[in-house]
């Protein structure tokens, strides 16, 4: 433990040291990066002996602050969640050392790195803190320094648009929490997590459950509690992408998580909940995520179509544990949280690869790039692994976890009425999930690696710096190596099941080990396509030895005079399915109608904008503007006024309370 | 004793008053000096605690302050902002007396409903005090001036202090020297403060300080 908190002090003293050493710039760059590597490396060393011995994890000190102590701990449930926060926090922060180069002399890199070590802290704090203040605390710290870095760029009307938008949605779900903090302390009279054990009965549970179904939700991305992320996500810079999309709104599921194992016994219809939700917003995610140009706001739609598949993953154990089916539990179970480091080293992945596009061609937009994987073979690589990973193709990790939910939903398939009503609808918006999330990542690679450069604005681009690249490759070796060998590691999880479900290891582990063989045949066939695959290209090689290789523009096709502008471009691509599931994307397509056979100025252009903030929450806020427009007249910036508020405030306190 | 006492309370009534009723800022200092010495009398003629602040030494430190250095302070500002020297109230003078009779008989009724610990009291000793304190927070309101406020704060901490001092015997003699000292802070800032607005801004009107708001309501 004290490790840990020595890599927390590492982490702040560094970010303010950076900032205060702003004037020299790359002092302030570097510090602020390898301070976080530190940290996190070190941070990284501390969780092995967490896991392995978690009661000698505990520390507290009294705390001034009411109701409040210093309390941390970790056990093998925050292990589970501080691996993939200090690993992508390393990697990023190595990433965001060469990134942040760019923005020398223009940008506050100090202030830059004081937010993303606070911000790396923060998430740590949450994950460690035993009590209720210092996790509101540690929350809001988290919330705040997020949203200074998704500022970073906020001299620009749709990025400070996109900060307000988040800061706002991320107070709403601040405020349920607090209610939910505020049932369960009331109950038991303590804000410490020990006092917080044991069965409830009653109503209580499931209102506290909602709370933080809600409070957590918009933190994590659940649809519909999801619109900020789509904007905020993008505009950060791309390795704070990285961290907020990997790790940060993972935090919003452990706490769901760690607030479930206050509530005793779970009922039946919250982990029947959690599957609606999460493959709601699954699909819904995958859909919009398809429907994008934008490449980081299509990576942005796909975590919360990642959100959704933790969240069925998670359902499904919840389920089990309430019918007391435990192979449903821990393969549930196992499923969701294996999905949750899985889907921080991909998203983290592609995060960077694509910040590393974005960093070259100063675009964002799809269409305007194309061909850029003869430039940036690197990243192009590595963006491909880290594709085929969130389509969940194996052999790498997003097989794994999903194949793990999957087993268990179709084990299930022969229980009661409502069970197996869950578990097809599991298995297939999992399936349709997965096809959406192919062709979704088809296009993204194709469109931005494949091709032909489309404009001037890919022409310059070249390989990212070597810190980038070592990031990166890192990412996406950890994606082939979970992939490989996770029949290795699946008996970790039992621990961390036994934390959250409360039921005993060794029926855990029995249950894990069921899991083993189908993983290894799995590995097996892994093994056997990539025999094939370097069979292939050696056949191929040998093949074309000794003969002269003549090389052309990609879709030549025997055109005259080929030309960029005739390659698919990403709207055209997606057209067919997004046409297919038009009554939810309600994509505006604006085109000049072509009437003559040369015309003038043709133009095309699409747009997909989130349906839930179209239909639900812009009309909304619309008839609360209008309702507390009538209040303005009692904002009228006259100080005697505002003093007259005060004093018949107090006063009617005063006679209400004698 | 209890004669001095209920001179002094009965004299703080009628500065109330007085303050209501006066429209040139140089009497309006005068009265809250003369007030605060008034009040700052107090711990000298009622019983105090065994073991708590001396009187004499909270006596002169409230006098000094409230008596000499807040109106040497107000005085300065006066002169140095160059100031009107009319209060320029909202409303008028009757209104303001009606409203301090008013707050008189709230702050009998208001009087009425506290349980004391010691029946043995004044019996005006609450209501002037809450009298006092409202006739603050009613100059802090219906004044234009920034200066005036700082007069009604004055006056709001006198009813706080005989309130103090009446009931509370040497007790809260300590609380109400912090309390002093933070207000001396605040009205140092206070006088500096209106030097500014008055130099940034040529009046120091605070309702034209509404300029500076940063919600532009619908018109």
């Amino acid at each position: 433990m004290n490790v840990l908190l020595c890599s927390l002090i590492v982490l702040i003293v560094s970010g303010v040291f950076a900032f205060s050493l702003n004037r020299c710039v790359k002092f302030a760059n570097g510090m602020g990066a390898a301070g976080a590597v530190t940290a996190c490396v070190v941070g990284l060393g501390a969780l092995f002996a967490v896991y392995n011995n978690p009661t000698a994890a505990v520390f507290s000190i009294p705390w001034a602050i009411p109701c409040g102590s210093f309390s941390l701990g970790a056990d093998a449930l925050s292990a589970v969640f501080l691996f993939p926060v200090f690993l992508l926090s390393a990697l990023s922060a190595l990433y965001g050392f060469d990134y942040l180069k760019h923005y020398y002399g223009k940008k506050n890199i100090g202030a830059a790195w004081l937010f993303y070590n606070l911000l790396v802290a923060s998430m740590a704090l949450v994950i460690m803190a035993r009590n209720a203040i210092l996790f509101l605390s540690a929350w809001e710290m988290m919330s705040v320094s997020s949203c200074f870095l998704v500022l970073f760029e906020g001299e620009k009307r749709d990025v400070a648009r996109a900060g307000l938008i988040y800061l706002v949605a991320t107070h709403i779900g601040t405020l349920f929490l607090l209610v939910m903090f505020i049932l369960l302390g009331k109950e038991s009279g303590s804000w410490d997590f020990a006092a917080w054990q044991g069965t409830r009965a009653g109503f209580g549970p499931s209102l506290i459950f909602l709370c933080a179904l809600i409070g957590f939700g918009t933190k994590s991305g659940f649809v519909p509690m999801h619109i900020w992320l789509p904007e905020a996500h993008p505009a950060a810079p791309s390795h704070v992408s990285a961290l907020m999309s990997g790790v940060m709104i993972k935090t919003g599921i452990y706490g769901l998580l760690r607030i479930m194992t206050f509530l005793g016994m779970p009922c039946a219809w919250w982990g029947y909940l959690l599957i609606a939700i999460g493959s709601l917003s699954g699909i819904l995610g995958v859909l919009f995520a398809l429907a994008q140009s934008d490449f980081k706001r299509l990576l942005a739609y796909s975590s919360i179509e990642n959100i959704g598949i933790i969240l069925m993953g998670i359902g499904l154990g919840v389920v089990g544990l309430s019918v007391q089916n435990s192979f449903l539990m821990v393969m549930g179970f196992a499923g969701g949280l294996l999905h949750v480091v899985n889907h921080a080293f991909f998203k983290g992945l592609l995060f960077l690869g694509a910040g590393a596009v974005y960093h070259e061609t100063g675009t964002r937009k799809m269409d305007l790039l194309g061909g850029l994987l003869k430039k940036m073979p690197i990243t192009g690589f590595c963006f491909l692994v880290g594709a085929a990973a969130i389509c969940g193709l194996p052999p790498l990790n997003g097989f794994v976890s999903e194949f793990l939910v999957y087993y268990a939903s179709f084990k299930s398939i022969s229980g009661s009425t409502s069970l197996v009503f869950a578990a097809v609808g599991i298995i297939t918006s999992l399936a349709l999930i997965g096809g959406l999330a192919a062709a979704c990542f088809t296009k993204a690679f194709g469109i931005i690696f494949l091709g032909e450069t489309r404009t001037a604005c890919g022409q310059n681009a070249h390989e990212a710096g070597v810190f980038m690249r070592l990031s990166m490759v890192i990412l996406a070796v950890a994606c082939i190596v979970i992939g490989l060998s996770a029949p290795l590691f699946i008996g970790v999880f039992a621990r961390i099941i036994a934390d959250v479900s409360g039921s005993p290891l060794s029926l855990i582990q029995l249950c894990l080990m069921e899991a083993g063989p189908p993983l290894i045949s799995v590995v097996v066939m892994a093994v056997c396509l990539f025999i094939v695959v370097v069979l292939t290209v050696l056949l191929r090689r040998s093949f074309l030895s000794g003969r002269v290789i003549t090389r052309f523009p990609t879709w030549d096709c025997g055109y005259a005079r080929p030309d960029p502008r005739m390659q698919y471009t990403a709207s055209s691509f997606a057209q067919p399915v997004v046409d297919f599931f038009k009554g939810v994307l309600r994509t505006q397509k604006q085109a000049v109608k072509i009437t003559r056979y040369f015309p003038d100025s043709p133009s095309f252009k699409t747009e997909t904008t989130d349906l839930f903030s179209e239909t639900v929450f812009r009309p909304m806020l619309r008839s609360m503007r209008r309702f507390t427009g009538k209040l303005t007249w009692l904002q009228h910036g006259k100080l005697q006024f505002y003093i007259l508020y005060i004093v018949f405030a107090l006063v009617a306190l005063f006679i209400w309370k004698l | 004793m209890t004669m001095w006492v209920d001179f002094i309370i009965v004299a703080v009534l009628l500065l109330d008053l007085m303050m209501l009723s006066s429209s040139r800022i140089r009497n309006c200092i005068q009265i809250a000096a003369v007030q605060g010495t008034l009040v700052g009398l107090m711990p000298l003629f009622v019983e105090s605690h065994p073991g708590a602040l001396s009187p004499v030494v909270a006596s002169f430190f409230s006098i000094f302050l409230k008596g000499v250095v807040f109106p040497w302070l107000l005085f300065r500002a006066l002169r140095e902002a160059n100031i009107r020297k009319e209060v320029e109230p909202i409303g008028g003078y009757p209104l303001s007396l009606l409203m301090g009779v008013v707050m008189f008989a709230m702050g009998f009724w208001l009087s009425k409903r506290l349980l004391y610990p010691d029946p043995f009291v004044p019996a005006l000793g609450a209501p002037v005090s809450f009298a006092t304190f409202f006739t603050g927070v009613f100059l802090i309101i219906s004044r234009m001036k920034a200066i005036t406020q700082v007069i009604g704060y004055l006056i709001l901490e006198n009813g706080i202090y005989l309130f103090g001092a009446v009931f509370l015997g040497g007790q809260s003699l300590l609380v109400e020297l912090a309390i002093l000292l933070d207000i001396f802070a605040a009205v140092f800032v206070m006088g500096i403060t209106i030097f500014h607005i008055n130099r940034e801004f040529d009046h120091i009107d605070t309702q034209k300080l509404s300029e500076l708001k940063d919600i532009i309501t619908s018109k």
